[in-house]
């Protein structure tokens, strides 16, 4: 009984995304038909400018983004759980959880008209395209970043910190040499998490972009528009090797903190 | 002072990307369209050296007049009610089957429900887009078991963006209904078993009930997004039924009526104040 209920929910889960992958090698125009196997949607994704001109804009979009997306929502993050009282501390936690929960449609206008009011009083950003994409991105992902690290100091005990301030260490010390050790490994699982959210946004980037900034998923979008294409399929293949790489990675690298550590939960 | 150091950074970008924005929102639903770049008339406008007032309550007022933006609302809510309730529906028995497993395994089993989330939205949209469409796998299946005799459409329609919807929301109820799970205590269980239950009346009388919080967390983490939806009933939806999130985009991007999709953009944000705070309660609770 208890089984079935993994069975079901595992297989409507996975079956769309393995039929998907499996058809991606096929070699029928019609998707989703078998005609054999092929690589041929695979070398024709290579032959596509476009494609690749807009996957590397959006790797380095995601990458940009979750750097920042980092450095900033693990500050939040650990001024959150271990500043204490601070002044608007209530304002802060607000708007470092809101992107979580606003819808993207509402983001993505928002953040739109935040930079063409800037453009209009200040003339930056002059235009719009990967620039303003990214810092959007970058917006939202800190506020993953943040919730992941405040979850892992949670998981800590003040005492580790105190201890060093006891012993003399001033509290910018104390960030350096425990604080970051400790959040280390939030903050590569934060940095992936943002990652992908970045590589995955459609509606967001749709909103904030201009036309020189065509990322990934909007042209993957638009082409679903039309209907599903055996390159889709294939794109989607490769997508699906790239992030079980990298979760992976992650799992490798949580799993290894968490030995070194072994007073963590 | 390096405290302060360290937190000017988050403080400002806050201000900036998150509390600037909103706020322009809502000045910008009280703006009146024009025409130029950008398409609209500021609501406080400069004129002999002080400012005037420009704007008015017009796009609000359309709101609530036209009954086609309140029937739009009122089945993103119905959209994303309906979706929650199927999540939770279908993540129950996934989590208690995670919950129960042995603790070796509930990390990959945990990590199989969330690795599909990590797939991106769009493959998986497509994905529904083959399978459902005519001659896609589902018409083939329900035809080989005699369900049906010739394909039923089913792209383009509630079945099909509601599939999507469960699809791409599930893990978001999976998670928090697991971790409430977890927390049970299994004593409490075993108590009720060995009084007599059956293993029905068990989780009719125990483990339901004490997994409500992480199930209410659950509903609320399809409902937000779900309300809001775009991408998913723009692929997979009907294109007459309108809801929300697609209203807004056109208006936005076909209409070019910025004013309006900033009046539809505040509203929804007024619709979901209530589910937030909710959700906002249960978090800060466990």
């Amino acid at each position: 009984m208890r089984r079935w209920g993994l069975v079901l929910g595992l297989g409507f889960l996975w079956a769309p995304i393995l039929l998907l992958v499996g058809y991606a090698f096929s070699a029928d125009r019609i998707p989703f038909q078998w005609g054999g196997f092929s690589l041929r949607w695979f070398a024709a994704l290579a032959e596509n400018e476009r494609m690749l001109e807009a996957a590397w804009l959006s790797l380095r979009i995601a990458a940009g983004s979750a750097t920042l997306a980092v450095l900033l929502g693990g500050l939040a993050g650990w001024a959150l759980s271990r500043l204490g009282p601070f002044r608007g501390r209530a304002l802060f936690g607000t708007l470092a959880g809101a992107p979580l929960v606003l819808p993207e449609v509402v983001t993505g206008l928002s953040l739109l008209l935040l930079f063409v009011a800037l453009q209009g009083v200040l003339g930056w950003p002059a235009n719009r395209g990967a620039l303003t994409v990214l810092l959007a991105h970058a917006t939202v992902g800190m506020a993953y970043v943040a919730v992941v690290v405040q979850a892992r100091l949670a998981g800590f005990d003040r005492s580790l910190e105190e201890a060093a301030a006891d012993l003399g260490a001033s509290p910018f010390t104390v960030f350096r040499t425990v604080t970051l050790p400790l959040i280390a490994p939030a903050l590569a699982a934060g940095w992936l998490l943002a990652f992908t959210l970045s590589l995955d946004d459609v509606v967001v980037a749709s909103f904030v972009s201009g036309p020189a900034g065509t990322t990934l998923p909007m042209l993957v979008f638009s082409a679903l528009r039309m209907g599903v294409t055996p390159e889709v399929n294939a794109l989607a293949a490769v997508i699906l090797a790239v992030v079980g790489l990298l979760v992976g990675l992650a799992g490798l690298i949580l799993q290894r903190s968490r030995r070194n550590l072994p007073g963590a939960g | 002072m390096r405290r302060l150091l360290l937190l000017a950074p988050p403080w400002l970008w806050l201000l900036l990307f998150v509390a600037a924005p909103v706020l322009i929102l809502l000045a910008i639903g009280l703006a009146e369209p024009a025409d130029g770049v950008p398409p609209f008339l500021p609501p406080l406008g400069w004129e002999a050296g002080r400012p005037v007032w420009q704007g008015s309550g017009a796009s609000l007022a359309v709101l609530t007049e036209d009954g086609w933006y309140a029937l739009a609302f009122l089945r993103s809510l119905w959209v994303a009610g309906v979706s929650a309730g199927l999540c939770l529906l279908l993540a129950y028995p996934l989590a208690l089957g995670i919950a129960r497993a042995r603790p070796s395994r509930r990390l990959p089993l945990l990590l199989l429900v969330l690795l599909p989330f990590w797939t991106g939205f769009l493959p998986r949209v497509g994905a529904w887009i083959g399978l459902l469409r005519d001659g896609g796998w589902v018409n083939g299946v329900l035809m080989g078991l005699g369900v049906v005799q010739e394909p039923v459409p089913l792209l383009y329609s509630d079945t099909a963006l509601l599939i999507g919807m469960v699809h791409a929301y599930l893990p978001f109820a999976v998670l928090p209904l697991t971790a409430a799970l977890l927390r049970l205590d299994p004593a409490l269980e075993e108590a009720a078993a060995d009084l007599g239950a059956s293993p029905f009346t068990v989780f009719r009388t125990v483990t339901f009930p004490l997994s409500l919080p992480g199930a209410a967390a659950g509903f609320l983490l399809v409902f937000i997004p779900a309300a809001g939806e775009f991408v998913i009933p723009s692929l997979l939806g009907p294109p007459e039924a309108q809801l929300v999130g697609r209203v807004l985009w056109d208006e936005f991007f076909q209409n070019r009526d910025w004013p309006l999709a900033s009046a539809l953009a505040v509203a929804l944000l007024l619709a979901l104040i209530l589910p937030i705070r909710l959700f906002q309660r249960l978090e800060a609770r466990s």
